[in-house]
């Protein structure tokens, strides 16, 4: 399969981006990778009429420190996580989420924007960076919104995105030194999406206990205070051993989740993220 | 010069070109104004169709079946009694049968545009009722998916021993219902095809993916209506076959048809989509199987009901016929069963067809049959290699004609099975699983063992006369060796491997030696590469061409020599006589260049030779086979991680180890795939359902263990170096014996699985229905 012919227009900064995007009469789409883009254009499952490259607008590649946080350009790739490109200021996590996704030729390409934007629900980011609770940063011609991660995604393929909108780039709050994670993800084969993701992480100097539970089919189940999925309790050391399979179930059905399969991968995932965590 | 020949570890010679990017697929080829063809394809598994719509501005850029003069049905006969035929029209009239059928070819100055016609297109129909599934395909009432056959069978076949007398009073009785799943055959190279006409020799040129050039030229003239003569079959490069390349199928017959009016060279290649959906899918069977044995687990009977889902047409020219009459007839496998019943089934459905992927259908009936073993040995308390130890045909029964009439050449298949039970260390194992994992996993272990009839004629039975190979071998005046041969090359190392032999007749480096395959206008005729055929019929007519022409050259060697020719050796690049030596280079100059330098009496017929070879029986021989392999299984995710593979393998003699090496990986990466991974499921109404490479998994570098490879080498007794054939094998046993090593994996929550693949959600599945029962 070929794409339908489409114009392409690669913008050269975000004002060309956002005047492009206002065109009117016609489907646009915003290129970064091109690694989810890329298959269904051929599949001619997205048949746009303008395709406009934001790869080469600065901001979208930039990496910013703030501080307490770290903002990274919608157009940074998995592999420049993966090799340490981006400062690790988060104890692995991101680095090692990076480096399972899909193989090597996806992540060299792929970006984080992109994959967000696209809101697969059973991609890695829209898991990992709601775990560690990362806002994105939204820019149009009417100003820059941020929205956390797990609110930007809607449900499967949706995001809370307008029309005149692109994702400028992603706030990751810094982990303190003290700070532990586990993020689990099970695929039957080495790059395939994900068949079940869960994700836990506590950082005690920042007041934080956060949990995720991905690859359900729709948006992941986040959860800011994540003391329910383990009968109301802190995090300690055996923590995995009071995972509450109810209180899972519970979530499930919230999000109507009802292939066995994946609700009985869920509490797996999340108890075999938990052993991650309190063993570090 | 260290030997080059039989048994040489020997480099393959074709890899230069490959590793160096030199390696010429159809995609690679250019040709001045050439045009790209899209198809227009059923969306629907069954319907009648009630009209094409086609734009007036894109009318001429389209062509349907009714613009398709002159050409007729696919129709790929059976010649066993009761085989009902099925026409296939290049494009689509009356009925779409399945999702992919061709209905409308499209042409234009590249693929995009012509996606762009095609999509352009209406098709209009009237859906029927799909037929999906093989077993309600059988039900009366069931829609019919040819209106003119009374029920969806294209055959009906079996082995109709008698079994009631030796079931009777058996004390052991197993019963199982076993399914493998729809695969999909799938080469790096999907197929592809470049049609043209020459204007002055009027012949069409066909370039393609193929297996079998010289079969592809056959089945164009019969569709075409075109002398042979005028069709010529270029198969350069091959990115791999399996089965999937043993095919004449419409979108070649319609771009031939264009390219002998259109003045243009036009050209197909198919995507992955196509390949997945389309064209052709393998290996979907069911089996209703009851055993019968004695304490001991020797079996006394075997009662058998067979399916297999042939999809919508029988495929040219190997038929929807051969899966079922093989699988009643090799069911049996390597052991020696007193009793014996089994009935197949072709069924019809609402598929695209299924086509033969390596191994046939032993992959299939050595799962059924080695699942079934080890049904037994649960049963009765048995380690399950002592269950098949009572029951394989032993060495010293050799040569051996088994319930079936099978005739096993040679072989020590116990040994083969010790041998595999020793590499695997079945003690070691049992002691860990004993032990238990520290993470919880599961430990299972697991074998099969199997005999492979391969190297047959046309058909296995070998009543009907087989087709010969020819082989056609030239020195040349600067004393090298052309060889040319018309089976086709889709991987095996046939240039490399056929060089040895041709050193080994003459003596002459392999360096010195080209093998050029895969063009009818260059070689012998050959019905090409299936049945793991090639080393042994192309490997043997090039023997024989070369052995005759070594006489021819040790003849004129002694006329220079001036000795007599029975005093003369042909070896190490020349002719060597009591007082001296000439080499090939100064005889083939002598021939060619110098004739006055001979003397009046050589024999004209010179230094070419067209050598042609028919394995003595031509029910082939047996090659022998045991897996063995240890998994790990995470009963919480329903993962599995294969911890060790062993393969011990009786090809007989190996004509280059390496080579056989390599196809026995590759053969094992694909029957893994079989599995664990590969399945192509279909919806109700008849859609497939992995539609892309996300959707179908085919295992990959990372979910590939090191498989541990040994070999015997017994050699045949009907070959001419006693070799036999490999190609397949490697896929036939690791469905079984990983299944096996699961269900032992398993055995203690009470779960066996009877189906491959083997997924996590299959397991998952049936470890929480054994919960619900326990």
């Amino acid at each position: 399969m070929k794409p339908v012919a489409f114009d392409y227009e690669r913008a050269a900064s975000l004002s060309d981006a956002a005047s492009l995007l206002a065109r009117t009469g016609g489907f646009v789409k915003l290129l970064a990778g091109g690694q989810s883009l890329g298959p269904m254009l051929n599949l001619r499952l997205a048949q746009p009429d303008l395709l406009i490259d934001i790869t080469s607008i600065p901001e979208l590649t930039a990496i910013i420190d703030g501080g307490d946080h770290l903002e990274i350009g919608a157009c940074v790739t998995h592999s420049d996580i993966e090799d340490g490109r981006v400062p690790d200021h988060f104890g692995g996590l991101l680095r090692q989420v990076a480096g399972r996704i899909a193989y090597r030729p996806v992540r060299n390409r792929g970006t984080v924007g992109g994959s967000l934007a696209h809101a697969d629900p059973a991609a890695d980011w829209i898991s990992a960076l709601s775990l560690i609770g990362a806002d994105a940063v939204l820019w149009s011609q009417r100003g820059v919104r941020t929205v956390a991660v797990e609110n930007l995604v809607v449900s499967s393929f949706t995001t809370a995105l307008a029309a005149d909108e692109l994702i400028r780039g992603v706030r990751i709050p810094k982990l303190s030194p003290a700070a532990r994670w586990g993020f689990f993800k099970f695929s039957q084969k080495a790059g395939e999406f994900a068949h079940t993701i869960g994700g836990v992480l506590h950082d005690p100097a920042r007041g934080v206990f956060r949990a995720v539970l991905g690859a359900i089919e729709t948006a992941p189940i986040v959860l800011a205070d994540a003391r329910p999925l383990f009968g109301g309790s802190a995090f300690d050391s055996g923590i995995a051993n009071r995972i509450d399979r109810e209180a899972i179930a519970r979530l499930l059905d919230g999000k109507n989740v009802t292939d066995d399969y994946i609700r009985s991968l869920a509490p797996v995932a999340l108890k075999r993220a938990a052993i991650q965590a309190s063993a570090s | 010069m260290a030997s080059q020949g039989i048994g040489a570890r020997l480099r393959r010679k074709e890899d230069d070109r490959f590793l160096n990017g030199r390696g010429q697929y159809i995609a690679d080829l250019r040709f001045p104004r050439m045009r790209d063809v899209a198809f227009v394809r059923s969306p629907v598994a069954h319907a009648r169709l009630t009209g094409i719509k086609i734009p007036d501005q894109v009318r001429a850029q389209v062509f349907i079946a009714s613009d398709l003069t002159g050409v007729t049905a696919i129709r790929a006969v059976s010649p066993l009694p009761g085989f009902q035929i099925s026409e296939q029209p290049p494009l689509a009239t009356g009925k779409l049968r399945h999702v992919g059928e061709l209905i409308a070819m499209c042409l234009a100055d590249t693929r995009a545009e012509a996606e762009d016609i095609a999509a352009q297109v209406t098709v209009e129909y009237e859906e029927l009722p799909a037929v999906v599934d093989m077993l309600k395909a059988q039900e009366p009432g069931a829609a019919l998916v040819h209106d003119h056959f009374k029920r969806n069978v294209f055959l009906e076949t079996g082995f109709d021993g008698p079994i009631e007398a030796a079931a009777r009073n058996a004390p052991v009785k197993v019963t199982r219902e076993l399914r493998t799943a729809r695969q999909v055959m799938s080469p790096i190279e999907c197929r592809g095809f470049i049609a043209l006409w020459d204007s002055r020799l009027e012949q069409l040129i066909l370039h393609g993916a193929t297996q079998f050039p010289h079969v592809v030229r056959t089945g164009l003239s019969q569709v075409l209506q075109l002398p042979e003569l005028q069709i010529r079959v270029i198969s350069s490069d091959v990115g791999g076959g399996f089965g999937y390349k043993a095919i004449v199928a419409g979108e070649e017959i319609c771009l031939s048809w264009l390219a002998m009016r259109c003045g243009y060279p036009v050209r197909w290649l198919e995507d992955r989509r196509e390949q997945l959906t389309a064209n052709a899918n393998c290996r979907e069977h069911h089996y209703a199987i009851t055993a019968y044995a004695d304490e001991n687990g020797k079996l006394l009977a075997f009662d058998a009901r067979a399916a297999v889902d042939s999809g919508a047409y029988s495929a040219y020219p190997f038929t929807s016929a051969i899966e079922p009459s093989q699988v009643s007839a090799i069911l049996p496998g390597p052991y020696e069963i007193p009793a014996y019943r089994c009935k197949t089934a072709a069924v019809v459905t609402n598929k695209c067809p299924q086509l033969p992927y390596r191994g046939v259908a032993r992959p299939n009936v050595c799962y059924a049959m080695e699942l079934m073993i080890d049904a037994i040995a649960r049963q009765i308390g048995k380690e399950p290699h002592e269950v098949r130890l009572a029951n394989l045909v032993r060495a010293d029964q050799m040569p051996f004609n088994n319930i079936t009439d099978k005739h096993f050449d040679s072989g020590d298949y116990p040994q083969l099975l010790r041998t595999a039970v020793e590499e695997i260390g079945l003690a070691k194992v049992r002691a860990r699983q004993m032990r238990g994992e520290s993470d919880g996993r599961l430990i299972g272990l697991g074998m099969s063992v199997f005999s492979e009839q391969t190297a047959h004629g046309t058909t296995a039975d070998g009543k009907r006369r087989a087709l010969y190979e020819q082989v056609f071998a030239r020195i040349t005046p600067d004393g090298r060796l052309d060889v040319r041969a018309g089976i086709q090359s889709i991987g095996q190392g046939l240039e490399t491997t056929l060089a040895q032999i041709a050193s080994e007749c003459i003596g002459i480096d392999t360096g010195k030696i080209q093998v050029k395959l895969g063009d009818t206008e260059l070689s012998p005729y050959s019905s090409g590469a299936w049945g793991s055929r090639g080393i042994v019929w192309a490997g043997g007519a090039t023997a024989r061409a070369c052995k005759e022409l070594a006489s021819r050259v040790a003849a004129i060697g002694a006329a220079m020599l001036q000795t007599d020719v029975k005093s003369v050796q042909v070896r190490d690049g020349g002719v060597f006589g009591p007082h001296g030596s000439v080499t090939l280079a100064d005889i083939a100059r002598a021939f060619y260049l110098a004739p006055s330098d001979l003397p009046g009496d050589i024999d004209p017929h010179g230094l070419e030779v067209t050598g042609g070879y028919a394995p003595s029986r031509l029910t082939g021989v047996h090659t022998g086979s045991a897996h063995a392999t240890v998994v790990a299984v995470d009963t919480e995710t329903g993962g599995v991680e294969i911890l060790d593979y062993v393969v011990v393998e009786d090809a007989g003699v190996l004509i280059n180890p390496m080579i056989v090496d390599g196809q026995i990986h590759g053969g094992t990466a694909q029957g893994i795939g079989a599995a664990l991974f590969e399945e192509m499921p279909f919806d109700a109404q008849g859609q497939p359902l992995a539609s892309t490479l996300a959707d179908y998994l085919l295992p990959g570098s990372a979910e590939m263990p090191d498989v541990r490879v040994f070999h015997m080498e017994t050699p045949s007794p009907y070959t001419e170096f006693g070799q036999k054939g490999v190609g397949e094998g490697g896929a036939i046993g690791p469905g079984a014996a990983v299944a096996n090593a699961v269900n032992d994996a398993l055995q203690s929550l009470g779960v066996e699985i009877c189906e491959i693949p083997i997924t996590p959600r299959r397991i998952l599945t049936a470890i929480a229905k054994a919960k619900r029962a326990a």
